[in-house]
């Protein structure tokens, strides 16, 4: 296909404003699907993506229209998968902004839109759900053209559900989003924005072909690494996948490579023909970072090998996962893991306990730190329990959060950014009830339950995005808590010096809820190196027995002890103390008792 | 074929039934008692093989067994095999100067009353018929009757009961000097009538009623009985003129020993194997009418069961417990973190024994979880 007649775009959008829809109306009305076939949200193929009604990996699919090939390539719509978004939105040169007619422009929209016109794209922006009755389409095309600096009249108004106005869309994709520039004569080069493993035909590449072409059987090597691989096939998605003779510049389909380690293809590498390779590589992405770390442990430790091998198999499809063994004192053999942030980590611990079918154990999540030891050495940590007591300074990882909320609630927003150590940067109207509030703040003081609280003091009217920006100092302490003078590591905690009384106290008023009482006393302490800031004590249990036993009773009386012995199994040992496995996610909601 | 020499005859007729019991009761009946006895004592034909007589204990529970027809209880006394030990539960309310006589002229030598409490509040919580005076009445009938082995059954951690009521139950109980008293703790099952009525009290008062048991323990004991079984105390025998008061035949339960259940949800452990009869009254009569064994629920016990229960049962006994050939059942780093915690005590000798301390004792059920392996 001539570079002319090919268009390759997104859509984005915020949760639920409508993007799968539109996807499976655009597969319906290019015929690319039959009626039959149609299921909803076809591009969605994880079981958890068509549950949650999200989009976790990027998918590219080819249709025609009017004489045109148009590459939708998907993009997750979740902020903590901004990265993969923006490696979707280098694959394209236009998208469509999609905005729900009856929510208006959301955080996430703002946020996807900024990341399109920093990739150069050239922005559709489509108002959907003008079927329903609360839409209010006029006002919304305001506001979005508005935020992409175009003209309302220019926004087109549609139904993703009911078809209204999709012609139009693709139509507008045709008319107004430029074609591929790309050299077909060039040697090949392709970019790889993502990839996933099939287990008998091993890593299949995604790829945006920039100049030349590539076809099967082919030598091909990636760039910056050097792999080599013979090309088994070529091809596009239609939805499914569909072996083609070549992909030429401009377009966009897979490779299937073969090669079943999935380390030796990096998404981001630039592939090349082996016989005339380029030169110079595609510019490629930057590496992601997790930014959110927790320890993963199984609830029964022999299942350790099979907790190893589910993240190595998730890895495969999930490039952005990271882990490390990690070995708790508290919990046993587990997994340090990090994640883009929460949500990814929510799918993580779902797709594990679903697909793998594990009992998960999973810590309250932290933030990756930087810290100066006092001898001068330069250490990342992941583990609150890692954390040197010795320390010059720490840096913590700060983000820009993008807030949006109907302007009655600017106030008790305003006042959850302060008490989440947040820095006022701006804050501008969007329209005359709509505020959008910008803040720096700790990501620390947004892994835990920080969207819950906005959400609560919103009633749930606002929208949230984040970005993150850089790492700054900041006047942090580590906590550790004592079980009967023991310490356990799985309960240790960074924050800041002025709460480190409040979440001490805090942490200790929990796990004396939640440890069951002993046979002694058993002190519960939180202290900051050997200053002891926070003290309970768990009154030791002064009976404990079955009142009768006698001939008629005794199997149910047995029965009921091998209970008792059973849910002790399910108990941590630390020290001589039985810690149920919930005790350790007492860190998770301390703001119950905080606020 | 061991001897089995102990023998349970269930009687499960009652006047009515009260809030918390869970045991197989039938409500009133008079017409069916001739016949229940009639199908306990064909019952007892077709098993007397498994016996060695002379029997070491016969126990009459219920149910009330003496809500039993007199002239069909004196029958069933009159029919069961001799033993050295014969005791009949009784409701205090049921036990008339006739009634006692009758007891101890078909032989009975022990009589368990169920007084529970002696606070009239208390009782009717339990809907307990008789009243405080019942009890010492039925005492004295006793008493009157020459039996000299009394023992009075007492709950505590009633809803609403209060450390002073306690106490009082606790007195009025030893005034009457039994030779026996068993105390437990009333024990609310999920989902009964009782709970639902009563057990939002129950949890309120739950952290004032924690020193409950310490409390019975210490009174009980300072009057001179034995705490013998974590809920069953006896006149120590310098008190009883050198008479070992504990009751033989649920010694038998505790030390494992094999017995014999006779009547309708009756249990019965000889050789490994328990069952309990159905309790299903009319299923019963039908049965032993017909000749035939009355349905029956089998467990077959394993070695490692049969050891785990010899453990749980034998430590509930203030005696130490012989673990040769249970060492299997016992988790022994466990028993090493207990004895650390003074909640068991390992014997002296090479023969290993195991004993609950007075703390442990309070613990005992978790304890006991701890150790089993």
């Amino acid at each position: 296909m001539e570079l002319e007649r090919i268009r390759n775009f997104s859509i984005i959008a915020h949760i639920d404003h409508g993007k799968s829809t539109l996807a499976d109306r655009i597969l319906e009305l290019t015929e690319t699907v039959t009626g039959r076939q149609m299921r909803e949200q076809v591009l969605d193929t994880m079981e958890l993506e068509r549950e949650r009604g999200i989009t976790i990996k990027a998918q590219a699919v080819r249709v025609n229209w009017k004489g045109h090939e148009l590459n939708l390539i998907d993009t997750p719509g979740h902020v903590d998968f901004t990265y993969e978004v923006s490696r979707s939105l280098q694959a394209c040169e236009g998208a469509l902004l999609v905005v729900d007619a009856a929510q208006g422009i959301e955080a996430q929209t703002v946020a996807n839109a900024y990341l399109a016109i920093e990739n150069d794209l050239e922005i559709v922006p489509v108002v959907n759900k003008i079927d329903l009755p609360q839409a209010d389409p006029d006002g919304t095309a305001a506001e979005v053209a508005e935020l992409v600096g175009e003209d309302p009249e220019r926004v087109l108004r549609i139904s993703a559900k009911t078809g209204e106005g999709v012609d139009a869309v693709l139509d507008a994709i045709v008319d107004r989003i430029p074609p591929p520039a790309g050299d077909t004569g060039a040697a090949s080069r392709a970019l790889i924005f993502d990839s996933s493993y099939d287990q008998y035909r091993g890593v299949v590449a995604f790829v945006r072909v920039v100049d030349g072409s590539f076809r099967a059987r082919e030598p091909l090597r990636a760039m910056a690494q050097g792999t080599r691989f013979e090309a088994e096939e070529v091809g596009f998605f239609s939805p499914t996948m569909r072996a083609a003779e070549s992909l030429g510049a401009g377009e966009v389909g897979y490779v299937i490579t073969g090669l079943k380690d999935v380390s030796r293809l990096r998404v981001g590498d630039t592939l090349t023909s082996e016989r005339r390779p380029a030169e110079e590589p595609v510019p490629g992405y930057k590496d992601v970072k997790p930014m959110v770390f927790a320890g993963l442990f199984p609830t029964d430790s022999d299942a350790y090998p099979d907790l190893r091998d589910a993240l190595e198999k998730l890895k495969l499809n999930d490039a952005a996962l990271f882990y490390e063994p990690e070995t708790s004192q508290a919990l046993g053999f587990g997994f340090r893991c990090g994640f883009l942030g929460l949500l990814h980590m929510e799918i993580v611990r779902e797709r594990l306990e679903r697909e793998f079918d594990l009992d998960l154990l999973v810590t309250a999540p932290n933030v990756a730190y930087r810290v100066v030891t006092q001898v001068g050495e330069e250490v990342e940590v992941h583990n609150p329990a890692e954390m040197p007591r010795e320390i010059e300074r720490v840096e913590e990882p700060y983000i820009k959060a993008s807030i949006i909320v109907p302007k009655d609630y600017v106030g008790p927003v305003m006042e959850l950014n302060t008490e989440r150590r947040g820095r006022f940067d701006h804050m501008e109207y969007l329209s005359e009830e709509r505020v959008l509030l910008v803040y720096e703040l700790p990501l620390a003081e947004i892994v835990l339950d920080y969207y819950d609280q906005l959400k609560s003091r919103t009633r749930g009217y606002a929208s949230f995005d984040y970005d993150m920006i850089d790492f700054r100092e900041g006047d942090l302490t580590r906590v550790d808590v004592l079980i009967a003078g023991e310490p356990v590591d799985a309960l240790s905690l960074i924050v800041h010096r002025d709460e480190a009384y409040s979440r001490g106290r805090a942490l200790v008023d929990r796990l004396r809820e939640e440890i069951p009482r002993q046979f002694f006393d058993v002190p519960v302490q939180a202290a900051i190196g050997s200053r002891v800031i926070a003290r309970e004590t768990i009154k030791a249990k002064r009976k404990d027995v079955l009142a009768k036993c006698y001939g008629g009773d005794i199997t149910r009386k047995r029965k009921l002890l091998e209970r008792q012995k059973a849910g002790k199994r399910r108990m941590k040992q630390v020290g001589s103390v039985e810690v149920p496995q919930e005790a350790f996610l007492a860190v998770l909601n301390l703001d119950g008792g905080k606020k | 074929m061991s001897a089995v020499r102990h023998l349970y005859v269930h009687l499960p007729f009652c006047v009515s039934r009260c809030g918390y019991c869970d045991f197989v009761t039938v409500v009133g009946r008079h017409g069916q008692h001739r016949a229940y006895v009639n199908a306990l004592l064909a019952e007892l034909t077709l098993e007397r093989e498994l016996l060695a007589e002379p029997l070491e204990s016969v126990f009459l529970g219920g149910g009330t067994p003496t809500f039993t027809e007199p002239a069909e209880l004196g029958r069933l006394l009159g029919a069961l095999p001799p033993a050295l030990e014969v005791t009949v539960e009784a409701n205090p309310e049921t036990v008339t100067p006739e009634l006692a006589s009758l007891l101890h002229a078909r032989g009975v030598k022990r009589v368990s009353l169920g007084a529970q409490s002696f606070r009239p509040h208390l009782l009717e919580v339990l809907e307990r018929r008789a009243g405080p005076d019942d009890v010492r009445r039925a005492v004295y009938a006793l008493r009157d009757a020459n039996i000299d082995n009394i023992s009075l059954d007492l709950i505590y951690g009633i809803p609403g009961q209060s450390a002073a009521d306690l106490d009082a139950d606790l007195s009025d109980a030893l005034a009457l000097e039994p030779e026996h008293l068993s105390c437990y703790e009333l024990e609310a099952k999920q989902g009964t009538r009782f709970t639902h009525a009563h057990g939002a009290e129950l949890a309120r008062q739950a952290e004032a009623m924690e020193s409950y048991f310490e409390r019975v323990v210490a009174r009980v004991t300072a009057a001179g009985y034995r705490w013998y079984e974590t809920a069953n105390f006896c006149r120590a025998s310098a008190f009883a003129d050198g008479r070992d008061l504990r009751s033989r035949h649920n010694l038998a339960y505790w030390r494992g020993r094999d017995y014999l259940g006779l009547g309708i949800g009756a249990v019965s452990t000889i050789d490994g194997r328990r069952w309990r009869t159905t309790s299903r009254l009319g299923a019963y009569l039908s049965a032993l009418a017909g000749g035939e064994r009355p349905p029956r629920e089998v467990e077959e016990l394993s070695r490692g069961t049969r050891q785990s229960e010899r453990v749980l049962l034998g430590l509930r006994l203030d005696e130490p417990l012989d673990v040769a050939g249970l060492e299997e059942a016992v988790d022994w780093d466990a028993v090493g973190r207990l004895e650390r915690l003074g909640l068991v005590r390992r014997g002296d000798d090479a023969a290993e024994a195991l004993t609950l301390t007075r703390r442990g004792r309070f613990l005992g059920g978790g304890v006991t979880a701890a150790l089993l392996a």
